[in-house]
């Protein structure tokens, strides 16, 4: 018999986070020094960074929970609509958004405050709309979730008083930063983690394998499933405001489902049910569409000038899935995480 | 327009557009009822179908050549689709072939972008004159697409009912989207049953996506996406996997439709479509196996 394991301050738990806390930190640092804030570089890292809130918050919700939601676009919507109303500076207001009604022409929120609310005003609505769509399994959820998704998308494109309808909506402050963006992203992380280790993130894995089973155990399926799907609607407004905040302008068009696929596609090509997968996947995936999208646009190939081709990087994503699907259909990761104790030897190997 | 002649104008408006969705929905029914599939590329075969007809129509072979080699091509496509997409992904979970059939979906459209442009095309003049021909009869006003959109959907089912009760191949569908195992066992072909399901469906969809076409008058590549929608909702309402389920949800939904922008004031009738959804939902709750589906247990 050995001796029961010395509780250390660094044990195979806390590991994972502190890399990854470390990581970020000296990852932030050293791109706010050396690179030029505006270049293209720094888009493309911010918008990584965005792209991983979606993506482990939609694991949450499709990958730990078995909820697989097709909407989830539709409360990143939310959240870049309602966080831009709500920080616009007046002046815009009164220009962009004339008929709003005047409790909302004359507030104008900080960053955070604007953020939090939006993302409390999803987390409402994911648990109105949760408390119906809950009940559903299979395929009858997923598409509820797209008819939860066309619905927004229709409200966004006729409710001109607060949205500008299918216009761009504009003149939205530009208050997104590296900073921002990586504190989200270990908030996300952090809460997803706590979420699936906790007793309660047993329950999900225990629903999600084998409902009925779960019942028969005294889990309450609704309820286990109704909190991830919140939680989850919760962090994806917060991305969606993040975006909104960095790409200043935008339309109902921006979240719909061109979208919502490569949401889907980051988190399958990572393994769902696996939060260093939805971090890896996402990675693989925006990397790989920046590169098609430069594609698109035209290549210069020595004197060769290619023509630009609309549409490629969505075929080629839409190839790449379909492969990974029939190849290795648990994704990279497998549902598995990183051994973080295991790559630092603080355990041998069993 | 007295209100009982604008009642028989909207109630023909409805089993018009109503037709329409029984077409697309009975193809996802029949594919649905064998393989659980919700194939979102369904709606694509309709955008492919229309294309088809506005190049064919170009070369000057005439209307009925036209429609016979579009409605052949879209059944090939659908078929391929099966053979080189879904069939190596039979059997895995639910969500891996949904999510199959939304990359399906996606391919399709972007290739139409990409080799023709994302920019509407006018289909006027690809239907023959006389189908846009307004009948007045009394006060109610019945266009000649519309006469034929209830005509073609009604001989067309009474096909497929002949088909599935009459004939083998028929009866070892009916028998498969019973239980597909128990099928294989007794023999039958579930390949040539699947093929033909989605033979059947998506003919079915090339006619509905020209009829559609039709109607709106113009196409582009992302016009399969609100109709897929629209039957997959109205297969939901009436027991999805049931082809009577589908026809009789397809109507209820036109209906629905129909008299939910007459009557709704006209700030509101944008919101149409989001009004179709919020019925699904109510739907899915209260009789989530439809009108007419059969209650399915979860199995331990």
């Amino acid at each position: 018999m050995s001796a029961a394991p010395k509780r250390t301050w660094l044990n195979r738990q806390r590991l994972p986070l502190l890399i990854v806390l470390g990581a970020s930190l000296i990852f932030c640092a050293l791109v706010s020094i050396f690179a030029d804030q505006s270049s293209y570089l720094v888009r493309v890292i911010v918008l990584l960074g965005i792209n991983i809130i979606l993506v482990v918050a939609l694991n949450l919700s499709n990958g730990f929970t078995g909820v697989f939601s097709l909407g989830h676009v539709g409360f990143m919507a939310i959240g870049a609509y309602v966080s831009s109303i709500l920080t616009l500076t007046l002046e815009t207001k009164s220009e962009n958004l004339p008929d709003l009604p005047a409790w909302l022409a004359h507030v104008q929120f900080g960053f955070l405050p604007a953020l939090l609310t939006a993302g409390v005003l999803a987390a409402i609505i994911a648990w109105m709309i949760g408390i119906p769509l809950m009940r559903l399994s299979g395929h009858y959820v997923s598409v509820a979730t797209l008819g939860f998704l066309v619905i927004v998308h229709i409200v966004l494109i006729n409710w001109t008083q607060f949205t500008r309808g299918a216009r761009t909506f504009s003149g939205v402050l530009q208050y997104t930063t590296l900073w921002w963006v990586y504190l989200w992203v270990l908030i996300a992380i952090y809460v997803v983690w706590r979420v699936v280790n906790s007793p309660y993130g047993r329950m999900l894995l225990a629903v999600r394998e084998d409902s009925i089973a779960a019942k028969v155990v005294g889990i309450n399926v609704l309820r286990a499933r109704l909190l991830a799907f919140v939680v989850s609607a919760f962090l994806t407004a917060v991305g969606g405001g993040l975006m909104a905040h960095y790409l200043t302008s935008f339309s109902p068009a921006t979240f719909y489902f061109t979208a919502t696929f490569n949401y889907i596609i980051m988190l399958v090509v990572g393994g769902m049910g696996s939060i260093s997968g939805s971090v890896l996947g996402t990675v693989v995936v925006t990397l790989l569409s920046e590169v098609l999208r430069n594609a698109e646009n035209g290549i210069q190939l020595g004197t060769l000038k290619l023509p630009p081709v609309y549409g490629i990087s969505q075929i080629i994503l839409a190839v790449v899935f379909v492969l990974i699907v029939n190849l290795r259909r648990e994704g990279l990761m497998g549902g598995r995480e990183i051994n973080w104790a295991r790559l630092f030897r603080l355990e041998t190997p069993s | 327009m007295g209100p009982v002649d604008y009642l028989l104008q909207q109630t023909m408006n409805a089993f018009s557009l109503g037709s329409i969705y029984a077409l697309v929905a009975i193809g996802l029914a029949m594919v649905f009822g064998i393989l659980r599939l919700i194939n979102f590329a369904h709606g694509d075969l309709m955008m492919v179908a229309c294309y088809s007809a506005f190049f064919l129509i170009t070369t000057g072979i005439g209307f009925v050549a036209t429609l016979i080699i579009t409605i052949i091509t879209t059944l090939l496509l659908g078929v391929l689709m099966e053979r080189l997409a879904y069939r190596p992904v039979r059997g895995a979970p639910d969500v891996i072939m949904l999510l199959t059939s939304l990359a399906v979906s996606i391919f399709l459209e972007n290739v139409f972008i990409m080799f023709l442009s994302p920019v509407p095309r006018s289909f006027r003049g690809v239907s023959p004159a006389f189908l846009d021909i307004v009948n007045h009869w009394g006060a109610v006003s019945v266009s000649n697409i519309n006469l034929a959109t209830i005509g073609i959907t009604a001989v067309l089912f009474v096909l497929l009912l002949l088909f599935v009760t009459r004939t083998r191949l028929g009866i070892q569908m009916r028998a498969t989207s019973e239980d597909l195992m128990a099928a294989q066992l007794v023999g039958i072909n579930i390949n040539a049953v699947i093929m033909t399901a989605f033979a059947i469906g998506s003919a079915m969809a090339g006619i509905a996506g020209m009829l559609w076409a039709a109607r709106l008058g113009k196409i582009d590549p992302l016009m399969g996406f609100i109709p897929l929608l629209k039957a997959f909702v109205a297969a939901v309402i009436g027991g999805f996997g049931s082809l009577a389920g589908a026809v009789l949800g397809a109507y209820l939904l036109g209906f629905a439709e129909i008299f939910l922008v007459g009557f709704l004031p006209p700030s509101l009738s944008s919101y149409r479509d989001a009004f179709v959804f919020v019925l699904l939902i109510i739907v899915l709750l209260v009789r989530p196996n439809g009108i007419l589906g059969s209650s399915e247990r979860e199995k331990v």
